[in-house]
């Protein structure tokens, strides 16, 4: 789960890293008063949780509170790569002398924690390390142990950082440390961690990512997540325990297990047809899961076809079939046609179930994703 | 002859008493898998399946008593890293580890302890180790596979089931199958388990099932090429993934600049490795 700009900072300043002084706001008159009150130029910034929100016109630097408000107005209507833009934060603009970079994240290939530090900030950090991978510093720390003074030393010292803000460095590589491990953060990052021209070292921008997996220990950072960032039907499947993605075909896929429900999308693909989404109903589903997660594909308008592909392991195929026969028997008119397939446990079961309903069964995955685009009505390529 | 698990190995379930526990464990020992023991905290004293299988209070009085050398666990994500600590703890030379849903750092924890230890993880989020034949470890459907010279190893559960049900309609079967586990971290790479089968004498070839996220199967490729004798075949799913959605597995998701699909295929493609299509295309290249 990613968390708003405006909302990591909220956690850096409990853990006294310094940020600009700043608010956030939802509309456009609350913005000029944030900026009267901070009495001199200010940054409006766009809190949408996609990247490149500075080329989109979504950062700017107002010189008074007229023009604040002028610019609050203007991003209120605008979406950045799709997402509308609901709230800005207001800030104080800072002098920057230097742009920095500094985070911590989980190292996947190493399996441990990494610290990442580099004199160049303000960027992508991947185009950095593509670009001049020797300016980028990164050290691995031991969860077990955590992150020790030398290893911060290290850092300042391969980023060139002037001896006075080595202290202030290390209590925000410290921090940083201290949010990952607490709040079971993926990624925590400050770019660019600023040298300013008044204060020393400042936080001016902020990204964190908290563990899906963790977010139990955490109700107060679940919480912070941000419905208008997600997709209405993938929030409404999380209710039921179904891990839903929406794409763009026409084809609506239902399957159990996330590596088996990407090979029926990818089959689809390269039989000419495209998948209008992921959907697992993971393992062990009974019908009424079955029932809601069909419920969802029947209310997508882009779905012109259904495609079921269960194979059933701790998933019994005639509770599947129960399901489907529900979520139909929901419908007035079947608006659109399925295909399924069941295989494994109770597959005989919930076949006999389904051929009742004059439903189309297919045998192996190929034959349903190919009856599955005939039926949609989308020609081959 | 096989890899991990065989006709002797004396398997002990963490979380026996549990719903998933005590259902699993059933159909294991139905498969003839040897289970020695189980461990619920607080139920220790009692006797499961029939009144034949001992429940201990913890893994090192299992093991005491009853010489287990394995262990599988069911235990919820919450009480997961505990229970792994103590099978490592009480120098379980292979553990499986079923749990979904454990988070990142508590598995970044086991990660540093497994440096210092002899014991081999497998798994989380894994369906486990299937020996046809011999041994069932975890919760991979016993029917579907037969004995055969093909090692398999995977990041997915029911995907590996359909390549196994697919292998078995064509009368091919399977040396040991592996589920490395869909989370980010995981105990065991491909790497290892490759290197495993290519040291045993049973196993004639290699199928590897891979997915979108990480770069495991990008090191693979790499082993392969360098390491190995015995011919890989592999499938990677997810070529239709968007970047930066989680595709169900919390591994599976493609960020930034690693992890598509395509990548990995055709790193597996230069390393002379054939690539199925589809998952039922698999036994065709066999």
């Amino acid at each position: 789960m990613k968390i708003q700009e405006y909302q990591a900072k909220q956690i850096f300043q409990k853990y006294e890293i310094p940020i600009p002084r700043g608010q956030v706001a939802l509309n456009a008159s609350f913005v000029r008063q944030i900026a009267e009150d901070l009495g001199d130029k200010v940054v409006v910034k766009a809190q949408v949780l996609v990247g490149g929100r500075g080329k989109a016109g979504g950062i700017r630097l107002a010189d008074d509170p007229d023009e604040a408000e002028d610019i609050a107005t203007e991003m209120m209507g605008m979406e950045i790569n799709g997402f509308p833009i609901h709230k800005v934060l207001v800030e104080e603009a800072v002098d920057i002398k230097k742009e920095l970079y500094l985070s911590i994240g989980t190292d996947r290939m190493n399996a441990t924690p990494v610290i990442i530090a580099s004199e160049y900030g303000g960027i992508d950090i991947e185009d950095a390390a593509e670009e001049a991978p020797e300016k980028i510093a990164r050290i691995p720390i031991d969860p077990m142990v955590g992150l020790c003074d030398f290893q911060i030393r290290g850092l300042a010292v391969s980023i060139d950082l002037p001896r006075k803000h080595w202290k202030k460095f290390a209590q925000i590589a410290n921090a940083l440390w201290q949010i990952y491990q607490n709040d079971d953060a993926s990624l925590v990052e400050i770019n660019p961690l600023v040298i300013s021209e008044q204060n020393g070292l400042m936080a001016l921008d902020g990204k964190m990512t908290i563990d899906d997996n963790a977010l139990f220990r955490h109700p107060e950072l679940a919480d912070l997540r941000d419905l208008d960032m997600e997709n209405p039907s993938e929030v409404e499947a999380q209710k039921y325990g179904i891990t839903y993605v929406h794409m763009t075909g026409n084809i609506g896929c239902l399957v159990n297990g996330a590596g088996l429900a990407m090979a029926t999308m990818d089959i689809l693909k390269l039989k000419g047809g495209e998948p209008a989404n992921f959907l697992d109903i993971g393992g062990g589903a009974g019908a009424e899961k079955v029932s809601s997660a069909l419920r969802i594909l029947f209310s997508d308008p882009q779905v012109k076809a259904v495609l079921i592909n269960i194979f059933g392991g701790i998933t019994r195929c005639d509770e599947i079939a129960h399901g489907i026969t529900a979520a139909i028997a929901e419908q007035k008119k079947l608006k659109v046609p399925l295909v399924i397939r069941l295989v494994g446990t109770n597959a005989e079961e919930g076949t006999k179930i389904l051929e009742k309903q004059k439903l189309p069964i297919a045998h192996s995955l190929v034959e349903a994703a190919e009856k599955a685009i005939s039926l949609s009505g989308v020609k081959k390529k | 002859m096989s890899i991990l698990v065989d006709k002797n190995t004396r398997l002990l379930v963490q979380g026996i008493t549990g719903k998933e526990g005590l259902f699993h464990s059933e159909l294991m020992r139905t498969y003839g898998t040897n289970i020695v023991a189980g461990v619920t905290p607080g139920k220790g004293g009692e006797w499961v399946l029939d009144e034949k299988i001992p429940v201990f209070d913890t893994v090192q009085t299992a093991v005491q008593t009853t010489e287990a050398d394995a262990s599988v666990i069911f235990v919820p994500a919450k009480f997961a890293f505990d229970s792994i600590y103590e099978a490592i703890d009480a120098h379980i030379p292979l553990i499986i580890c079923i749990t979904e849903g454990i988070p990142a750092m508590d598995m970044l924890k086991i990660k540093s302890l497994l440096k210092t230890s002899e014991s081999i993880l497998i798994g989380p989020n894994t369906p486990g180790v299937l020996t046809p034949g011999e041994c069932k470890a975890g919760i991979i459907p016993g029917n579907i596979s037969i004995p055969g010279s093909t090692g398999m190893i995977s990041r997915s559960g029911t995907l590996t089931y359909e390549v196994l049900y697919a292998m078995k309609a064509k009368k091919l079967g399977v040396s040991t199958c592996v589920g490395i586990g869909g989370d980010a971290i995981t105990g065991t790479s491909f790497i290892e388990m490759l290197s495993m089968f290519e040291q045993d004498p049973d196993t004639e070839e290699i199928v590897l099932i891979g997915e979108i996220g990480g770069n495991e199967e990008e090191l693979a490729a790499d082993y392969i090429m360098t390491e190995m004798t015995k011919p890989v075949i592999a499938y990677i799913a997810g070529i239709t993934a968007p970047k930066g959605k989680r595709m169900g597995h919390a591994g599976a998701i493609i960020e930034g600049r690693a992890g598509s699909a395509l990548q990995k295929i055709e790193l597996f493609r230069k390393a002379g490795v054939k690539v199925a299509e589809y998952p039922e295309d698999i036994p065709a290249l066999l």
